[in-house]
């Protein structure tokens, strides 16, 4: 039964005045997209990241670290700009509650049976390299050097930058991984990566290697670090478990 | 559906003929130039201090990492300012209907798109069976991504500059977004800049305002077939040409008077 369409009244459908919004939906798309990438986007950079590693541990161009969260290290610094020290004017203090307290420069340093590991480097915020080459001092020799007082339980670090401070505990302390490295990535650990040394605690994520090691103090306490207060991370900073993160540990 | 028109018989290149007496139209106000140029500008910063901190061995060369990273947080937390400022009073009257334009996808549209995606022998055919708007849907698209960036951008810069309040995942999502989302910005920008550099008279417009009609009548004859731009209100004109004065119009049978399709309508749909 033909019926006689009634007359249409404003612009016909089809026309650019009265054609749907698509311009608004793709804006809306994209805002979406957006939202959903920040509250699921750790997932898939993780499941990504896995996906990435093998390709990346076999590039020797580096190119694969311009993906993003793709192998190569971002450098942070909490205050302006790197704090900048030759390996010549750097020293490092050990002080706190130890019999003989020292200053050492990097010859010293260098003058200690070295302790060399290959392992990954891991941010709290997701991004991983994975093979580093780091050498340096093991905290447990300096602090045998610097013989620890009875009642002391943990370490207090400083960075030359004024501001960055660290912590950890004896026993954490003296684990075999956990170094005073004056040496990464085969050469002397560079201004931007900390240098002339900075800390390297293997097993937990980044932001407890303090950068631009200046001093560590012996104490009674742990004192929570710059990072445990300005990004409320955890003191005990395992990789994989804590902060709730399941890295695989490094 | 509007009815295939088949395109005006003139040369593809060289619309502009130096001999007659250049009509030119008004394509973009005053004040959606200057918001182009302030987004231009912040794009171009913002591009140019992100690959400083995200690119390793730049970040090291350049240095003054705090100073890039306040440069670049100030200039994404002004990106939104010209287009908001535009919009908000009396003199945002051309910005919105252009962003009216943008907005809405005439069958036309889709059919460019359709074009655009066809591989190149069919291209050509298929683009020429399309009336374009003012605006092409390619330039929609442009348009409604580049706003979906901002805000995207903006959002995810905010939780990575002010992360405290916000879950560690959040953080790490953030940046994912910001990452990804900047390639793919510079990818459309790269490309926004390639299709500008590849059309002279069209960037001039985006410096003086104003475009040939013979461009318009090749690149967007639907949007002379406009009321206000077909009835003349938005001519500039060459001072004595014939077409500065609207009463003459008829005069130069230009796509706006063109043949109602087969369905009765003419280029723009209108019944």
């Amino acid at each position: 039964m033909g019926k006689i369409p009634a007359p249409r009244s404003g612009p016909p459908p089809g026309g650019e005045a009265g054609g749907a919004p698509i311009g608004r939906r793709v804006f809306l798309a994209i805002v979406g997209i957006g939202a959903v990438g920040v509250v699921a986007g750790s997932r898939v950079q993780n499941a990504f990241d896995a996906l990435l590693r093998p390709l990346q541990s076999a590039d020797p161009t580096g190119l694969s670290s311009l993906i993003p969260s793709g192998g190569g290290f971002r450098f942070y610094t909490v205050t302006d700009g790197y704090p900048t020290k030759t390996a010549a004017e750097y020293r490092l203090t050990v002080d706190g509650l130890v019999d003989r307290p020292l200053t050492l420069g990097i010859e010293d340093l260098q003058a200690m049976a070295p302790t060399r590991l290959v392992r990954d480097f891991q941010c709290v915020t997701g991004w991983r390299v994975t093979g580093v080459h780091w050498e340096g001092v093991a905290l447990s020799a300096l602090l045998d050097r610097a013989g620890v007082q009875p009642g002391a339980t943990a370490l207090h670090f400083d960075s030359f930058d004024g501001t960055y401070t660290e912590s950890l505990t004896l026993d954490q302390a003296r684990r075999p991984d956990v170094i005073a490295a004056y040496s990464m990535l085969g050469g002397p650990v560079s201004t931007a990566h900390g240098g002339p040394v900075r800390l390297y605690v293997a097993p937990m994520y980044g932001y407890k290697s303090i950068k631009w090691l200046s001093r560590i103090t012996v104490t009674d306490r742990v004192e929570t670090g710059y990072w445990e207060q300005g990004g409320a991370y955890a003191v005990n900073g395992w990789v994989g478990n804590s902060n709730g993160r399941t890295d695989q540990p490094t | 559906m509007v009815g295939p028109i088949s395109p005006p018989e003139r040369p593809e290149r060289n619309y502009v003929d130096s001999r007659e007496p250049v009509a030119e139209i008004s394509r973009f106000d005053r004040v959606e130039r200057v918001v182009h140029w302030a987004n231009a500008l912040l794009f171009i910063v913002l591009i140019a201090t992100g690959f400083t901190l995200y690119i390793g061995p730049l970040s090291l060369f350049v240095g003054r990492r705090d100073l890039v990273q306040t440069i670049h947080v100030y200039c994404g937390l002004a990106l939104p300012v010209p287009v908001v400022a535009a919009l908000a009073g009396r003199w945002g009257r051309g910005l919105r209907a252009d962003l009216r334009r943008f907005n809405r996808w005439s069958s036309d549209d889709r059919g460019w798109l359709r074009a655009a995606a066809s591989n190149r022998a069919e291209r050509e055919a298929r683009r020429s069976a399309v009336t374009v708007g003012k605006f092409n849907a390619g330039q929609k698209l442009n348009v409604a991504f580049t706003a979906g960036v901002i805000v995207v951008m903006l959002g995810t810069g905010v939780i990575m500059r002010w992360y405290s309040p916000w879950p560690l995942s959040w953080r790490t999502g953030a940046t994912f977004v910001h990452d990804w989302l900047a390639i793919a910005a510079v990818a459309v920008v790269v490309g926004h800049i390639a299709y500008a550099l590849s059309d002279p008279a069209a960037m001039r417009s985006m410096v003086r305002g104003t475009i040939s009609r013979r461009w318009a009548e090749h690149h967007a004859p639907g949007w002379l077939a406009e009321d206000a731009v077909g009835s003349g209100a938005a001519l500039t004109g060459t001072p004595g040409g014939p077409l500065s004065d609207p009463g003459t119009r008829s005069a130069q049978p230009a796509v706006w008077s063109a043949p109602a399709g087969a369905d009765g309508r003419d280029a723009t749909g209108r019944a």
